[in-house]
């Protein structure tokens, strides 16, 4: 069976996130009220699985985070 | 006479000097294409560059690949492994350094000369070093904030200073706690380091400081 993957990987809460913070002052220089910018990472694929949960938790944990500076959630859809 | 492979992936680019710095050393030296094999060698190095263009996260694909394997045996049987930068950051995303490397505090590529405290002397790759000597090496690197959840548990070999050996807020490049630019294990036969000891094997290139990293790493091999 095919499903869509969508995984996000965010910097865990405490931890300084500089692109973020660079992206957030500059909104606010151009007048907007931002603040706490975050960039997370977001992957989108398919996957031809028959156990897709375990297999995308398990890419997250090898590869598409690092588990000591990050936190991640995903959605898995069948492809219609 | 001792051999070292210097391990190259797509996008590494400091292979070339980091073999002449360990030609100097005193050692044979061999820049190793990261598909082949690793046996004969005494020792194992992981230069400075790009592997895989950095993309996901700075060493993430380079520390998937098989070859790390062997770099892990390497290291299980006590042998000299160095990773340098982005080798730093390989051995990290592998697990056989604790910690990780963030982008730099302020998020941009930091190019410049450091002053650096040698906190540790004791280890093989820095046992021609005076303790709290200071040097002067180069960082070139964009994910250098080191970070470990308990920096209390991890060996640091060179800290961040100012010229008088001073670990400062100031001194800080990149945000890395407790100003941590090298690291090494709890066995001590793994070392990582964000500044460039090959950069400055040499006086033509600004300094001789990084030098004496190899030639304690070569003195130890040997034995």
């Amino acid at each position: 069976m095919k499903w869509k993957v969508t995984v996000i990987v965010r910097l865990k809460e405490g931890l300084n996130d500089p692109e973020g913070r660079v992206i957030g002052n500059a909104l606010r220089n151009l007048g907007y009220a931002v603040e706490n910018l975050r960039v997370p990472k977001h992957f989108e694929f398919e996957l031809e699985s028959e156990e897709p949960e375990e297999e995308v938790e398990e890419m997250c944990r090898k590869l598409l985070a690092n588990p000591l500076i990050h936190d991640y959630e995903y959605s898995i859809e069948p492809v219609s | 006479m001792v051999r070292f492979a210097v391990v190259v992936f797509p996008g590494t680019n400091c292979d070339f000097e980091t073999e002449r710095a360990i030609r100097k050393a005193g050692a044979e030296a061999e820049r190793v294409w990261y598909k082949t094999s690793l046996k004969d060698y005494d020792g194992v190095v992981l230069p400075g560059g790009f592997s895989y263009a950095d993309y996901l996260r700075a060493g993430a694909i380079a520390a998937r690949q098989e070859i790390m394997d062997k770099v892990r045996e390497f290291a299980r049987e006590g042998r000299p492994v160095l990773g340098i930068c982005n080798g730093f950051q390989i051995l990290t995303e592998t697990g056989l350094l604790p910690g990780a490397l963030r982008p730099n505090r302020i998020p941009r590529f930091l190019c410049r000369w450091v002053h650096l405290r040698v906190n540790d002397v004791e280890t093989p790759f820095t046992s021609l070093y005076e303790p709290g000597e200071v040097i002067r090496m180069p960082i070139a690197h964009a994910e250098g904030n080191y970070y470990v959840d308990d920096p209390s548990k991890v060996r640091t070999v060179f800290q961040y200073s100012d010229g008088k050996g001073n670990v400062s807020e100031e001194a800080n490049p990149n945000g890395s706690v407790l100003n941590i630019a090298a690291i090494v294990n709890e066995r001590g036969n793994v070392l990582g380091t964000m500044p460039h000891p090959e950069r400055a094997s040499d006086r033509f290139l600004g300094s001789e400081d990084g030098l004496r990293l190899f030639r304690s790493m070569v003195e130890w091999a040997r034995r």
